[in-house]
């Protein structure tokens, strides 16, 4: 780790003022993810400028459609309006990570969480374009079994390691950020990068903008009777997903009248694509329309040496997720 | 509570909670890392990020000017050591910054030391090697066929036992698979630590190992000293399982430091150093071929083994040992061969051999139950071993038979369906399969030291160690039973070369080993307590006969009279009172007879259809381990091996990347060990049947016994299950789903 300067700042302008004024600075939210990559020598930035005391920023409103950066993991997914409203989010936290870790990191921390790559993570192997660009990609000749097999690049075949940015993709949020020339709203599709030939960028996020509320569309919450979040992983708990699927329904009687899907563990953003969705409006809630949705959703799949077998896990995940959802909620 | 020295006690069969509990709950037991001497610099280890090569030249004048630096080491300006020799298993190959060359990715290089932690390791960032690299060789799988013979031959040895080939032609049904294991990582929860500093020639060294007296054979050798000029110190170890059974490069570098600087050396590896420097299980490819006649008894077995190794030098992993002695066959052959790589050196991980061996025997033996269509526990008692059939002598004991009886019964095998596939509960398949556990019971020479206080306390010390697994608890506990006396007055000690020498904790072996010799110490407490009283006028045992006096529940008595006196009364008059005692293996088990310890393990599992994840649903498991010593601690260790035995089936691997040679899964969120939610009701009984013939308290070793089996059970389930069968571990989802069912007719 190197030598770092700490300051604290107490309100949103403050937040923004200070990171503005420093280029290698860095927010520190929870610290569950920075603090780690700081500690590996991966992250070295040199101020971190610490806004978990800024005003207004830790508050779940307006019927869990309005989410704090800072509300906690664990708090935002145990909230009873997020519950009730947003379930398919909350089954997505509580997916992610231990406890431990959820009652520290927060929502906006969430969108930020950089890759699991290994080739990321460790600095002493030499090619990262993620982390050194123009280095290359150790991970296409290496261990590639937790990697993307959509949307990557020759440059980088990381994924983006979070439970919660799959459900809120699939929900289709809009990260509100706040930067010295005023506010602006990224809807969440395009807050998360794909790694193209700047694979250093992960998220269209400006240096000098703080990320202040997390907005779920109201009309999102008709998904809370058929939702699910199914997180295929290694071990039953405790472990990055090797294909995660968020999966939503709004049906009328037998017939579905809108669907939500996101996948994670997939590709370097939780994958979307609104063809897929689209397909299933209109068609019957079985297997066959799910699967069709799930071989739009990952038409052009490419696996390398270690993660071919996710394109599989990916299909069958997605079927396996909407029938859950199609069951609906027990309580 | 001290004992009211008037009141006898019960004489208690097993202390009911852990002699070290109250300790290590209050946070006042001391581990390696939190020894502060005063003035201690702290030491970080920088480690080579190529495979192999040699190091052309070194800037560490960045480093040197940081904050906090007190002294940068590498291989150009290192004190020059007398060349140590590789002692297994008190030294692996080291590497103590004496040569530039490279021999794995990971290798320590340098040492920055500095007043802080984080000082010395933010400076070994700013330390610049430019390397001349060479090709590495960091491919297991294609170069199988370069395999060769271990260096040091009959390590283990080739067997090869009765006709050989000529049996195979008997054989009415042959059946031949291979298997594979995963590299492991130990990751016990404490890492490696050391804190070295050094009094004129004197060493003292607080570290963390299973083996306080070879670390200090090590040291000594390392540093030309006399081997009483070291002193080793280990009270409490967070956990060992194998990697702390040597003394590995951090050790000597720790001690070479502090000399250097003259202050105290504080060295801890950091998670990611746990991978690499200081040991692993090894690849292995296991080749398994098992003949039968018509009646399902085996007429010959061959089970040959290929493992990687480093390159500088051998470990092997010995998996088809078990093999040699398992099952009753006349022609059982086995073999160890090795592929050289550009990695660090593999070491013992708990239960070497047996951990990854059983995993593909028991594997191999369900696949035939199912190709002769008959029961797996059939086949198993068909060709059940009465005799070794390897080294053709009997056991000390073996009641195999009545724990797959017991185990079967709890598990309710009986209700068996042997069709894979017909079991289900909604999208789960459900599945049941069996294995068999084996582990060598172990004992070496040991010792132990007794002193009765004029106080009454009692101290017992023994220098083994107490890797978390009970050492205390039956070293205090023999004192108990053997003298009578309350457990409060027991103060036990180790973990430190000033006690009486003891062995290696590993190979199952501490508990048989040290146990007998503080019953040896007891006895000869006994003989002087006698000895002193029939001489002294103040004793009521004045004048009586020395044999005629025995030690009960803290008392000295007399089988001819009732006169009695309470042993602190003794040490009261006569000051504080010291014997010695030691203890050998028995002459039975020096002579070849065969000592092992035996277990039965039913699992059950459910397969999720759609993702191929695999969860445990429970393990029944029964063990044949002689006298069960401590049941609290014992237990504990059985079932902490079946935990084991889970990650092995189900999680672990070390994932080497095949360019750099590196570990690329190096952290406790990516290297998979069972978490909560995998780990099922473990159902564990033993038989508790004292095997006297191993060790006169009648326990063979349990630490290890745990572990095997389990996989093999697990991997029998998942087919059972699915119809799929799993032959490389660990058997994570995306291989069942990936894998076809075996076809009907296989």
């Amino acid at each position: 780790m190197n030598p770092f300067a700490y300051e604290r700042v107490m309100d949103d302008k403050a937040a923004v003022h200070a990171i503005a004024a420093n280029k290698d600075a860095k927010f520190l939210g929870g610290g569950t993810n920075l603090i780690d990559l700081m500690k590996d020598n991966v992250e070295h930035p040199s101020t971190l400028i610490d806004i978990t005391r800024v005003q207004g920023l830790a508050e779940v409103s307006n019927g869990g459609a309005m989410i704090g950066a800072l509300v906690r993991n664990s708090d935002l997914a145990n909230h009873a309006d997020v519950r009730k409203n947003y379930p398919l989010l909350s089954m997505a936290l509580l997916s992610g990570a231990s406890p431990q870790l959820r009652n520290l990191a927060t929502t906006g921390g969430n969108l930020m969480q950089r890759t699991r790559c290994y080739y990321f993570m460790d600095t002493a192997f030499p090619a990262c374009n993620k982390r050194k660009p123009g280095s290359g990609c150790a991970a296409l000749t290496g261990f590639n079994r937790i990697h993307a097999i959509l949307g990557q690049s020759e440059e980088c075949i990381a994924t983006n390691p979070s439970d919660m940015n799959v459900a809120l993709a699939a929900l289709q949020a809009e990260v509100h950020v706040e930067g010295p020339k005023g506010k602006r709203t990224i809807p969440i599709a395009e807050f998360h990068r794909l790694p193209g030939k700047t694979p250093q960028i992960d998220t269209t996020l400006k240096h000098e903008e703080l990320i202040t509320h997390v907005a779920l569309p109201s009309s999102a919450s008709e998904f809370a009777t058929h939702s699910y979040y199914l997180k295929v992983r290694d071990r039953q708990s405790y472990a990055f997903a090797l294909v995660s699927v968020a999966a939503g329904l709004m049906m009328e009687g037998d017939t579905i009248k809108r669907a939500a899907l996101a996948m994670g563990g997939v590709a370097h953003k939780p994958w979307r694509k609104k063809e897929a969705e689209d397909a299933m409006v209109g068609k019957q809630a079985n297997a066959q329309t799910f699967s069709a949705a799930a071989e739009i959703l990952l038409h052009g799949a490419k696996g390398y040496e270690h993660n071919s077998f996710k394109i599989e896990m990916a299909k069958n995940s997605v079927v396996r997720a909407f029938s859950l959802a199609l069951v609906g909620r027990t309580a | 509570m001290m004992q009211d020295a008037s009141t006898p006690t019960q004489h208690p069969q097993s202390l009911p909670t852990r002699y070290d509990a109250r300790q290590k709950v209050m946070g006042k037991a001391t581990y390696a890392a939190e020894f502060n001497p005063p003035e201690t610099l702290y030491a970080w280890m920088i480690q080579s990020t190529i495979p192999k090569g040699t190091i052309l030249s070194v800037d560490t004048s960045a480093a040197e000017h940081a904050s906090g630096v007190v002294k940068v080491l590498t291989c150009f300006n290192a004190p020059k050591l007398p060349k140590p020799k590789i002692q297994p298993p008190a030294t692996r190959f080291v590497s103590l910054l004496q040569t530039p060359e490279v021999h794995y990715n990971g290798e320590p290089i340098g040492l920055v030391i500095a007043k802080t932690l984080a000082e010395a390791q933010y400076a070994s960032s700013l330390v610049t090697f430019k390397y001349q690299a060479e090709k590495p060789q960091l491919d297991f799988e294609h170069h199988l066929a370069e395999a060769r013979m271990p260096k040091r031959a009959n390590t283990p040895p080739k067997e090869d036992h009765g006709e050989k080939e000529e049996a195979w032609k008997r054989a009415v049904t042959v059946f031949e698979q291979t298997y594979s294991t995963p590299f492991q990582t130990h990751n016990p929860l404490e890492p490696h630590a050391t804190v070295a500093f050094w009094v004129g020639e004197k060493l003292t060294v607080y570290n963390s190992t299973q083996y306080v007296s070879g670390d200090k054979q090590t040291l000594a050798k390392t540093f030309a000293l006399p081997l009483e000029n070291v002193h080793v110190i280990c009270p409490y170890v967070g956990g060992g399982f194998g990697c702390k059974g040597s003394s590995w490069s951090h050790v000597p570098l720790a001690a070479m430091a502090a000399k250097v600087v003259g202050k105290p050396v504080k060295l801890v590896l950091d998670r990611q150093q746990m991978f690499g420097p200081v040991g692993y299980r090894p690849r292995t490819v296991q080749k398994i071929k098992l003949g039968v006649d018509g009646d399902g008894k085996f007429v010959a077995i061959k089970h040959d083994v290929i493992m990687s190794t480093a390159r500088v030098e051998d470990f092997v992993e010995p998996s088809a040992k078990q093999t040699d002695m398992l099952y009753a066959c006349k022609n059982i052959s086995t073999s160890h061969k090795m592929v050289d790589m550009d990695i660090g050196v593999g070491t013992f991980q708990r239960a070497p051999g047996e951990a990854s061996g059983t995993p593909a025997l028991e594997s191999a033996l369900d696949e035939l139950a199912y190709k002769l269509k008959m029961d797996p526990l059939e086949l198993r008692l068909r060709n059940y071993a009465e005799i070794d059939p390897g080294k053709q002598k009997r056991f000390t004991a073996k009641h195999l038979r009545e724990a797959y009886q017991q185990a079967a019964e709890r598990f309710g095998w009986s209700k068996l369906n042997p069709e894979p596939g017909s079991m289900r509960d909604g999208n789960k398949l459900i599945g049941w399969g069996m294995a068999t556990a084996t582990y060598p019971a172990n004992r070496s020479a040991a010792g132990a030291v007794l002193r009765l206080m004029p106080d009454g306390k009692i101290m017992v010390g023994s220098g083994t160690q107490d890797i978390g697994t009970g050492t205390y608890t039956v070293m205090a506990q023999t004192v108990v039973e053997e003298l009578g006396v309350d457990v409060s007055r027991v103060d036990a000690k180790l973990g430190d070369t000033d006690l009486p020498k003891a062995p290696v904790s590993g190979g199952s072996q501490s508990t048989a080993s040290v146990g007998p010799a503080v019953k040896a110490a007891c006895a000869q407490l006994k003989l002087k307590l006698a000895t002193l009283v029939v001489d002294d006028a103040a004793s009521p045992h004045h004048g009586a006969q020395t044999g005629d006096l025995e030690i009960k529940d803290g008392f000295l008595v007399s089988t001819k009279s009732s006169a009695h006196e309470p042993i602190a009364e003794i040490a009261k008059r006569h000051g504080e009172i010291e014997v010695k005692g030691e203890a050998e293996p028995n002459e039975d088990v020096k002579k070849g007879m065969s000592a092992h310890s035996w277990g039965a393990v039913f699992a059950e599992v459910e397969v999720d259809e759609s993702s191929g994840m695999v969860k445990v649903r429970r393990v029944v498991a029964t063990y044949d381990i002689g006298r069960l010593i401590n049941k609290t601690t014992g237990t504990n260790q059985l079932q902490g091996g079946i935990v084991w035995g889970i990650g092995f089936a189900l999680h672990e691997e070390s994932a080497l990347d095949k360019v750099y040679g590196r570990i690329s899964n190096e952290n406790l969120a990516e290297y998979h060990v069972p978490v909560n939610r995998d780990v099922p009701e473990i159902d564990v009984t033993v038989l508790d049947i004292p095997d006297t013939k191993f060790t006169p308290q009648g326990g063979r070793g349990i630490g290890e016994i745990g572990i095997t089996g389990v996989a093999g059970a697990i991997a029998n389930a998942v087919f059972h299950a699915t119809g799929k069968r799993i032959r490389h571990f660990p058997i994570t989802p995306d291989k069942v789903l990936m894998t076809p069912k075996e076809s009907a007719e296989a």
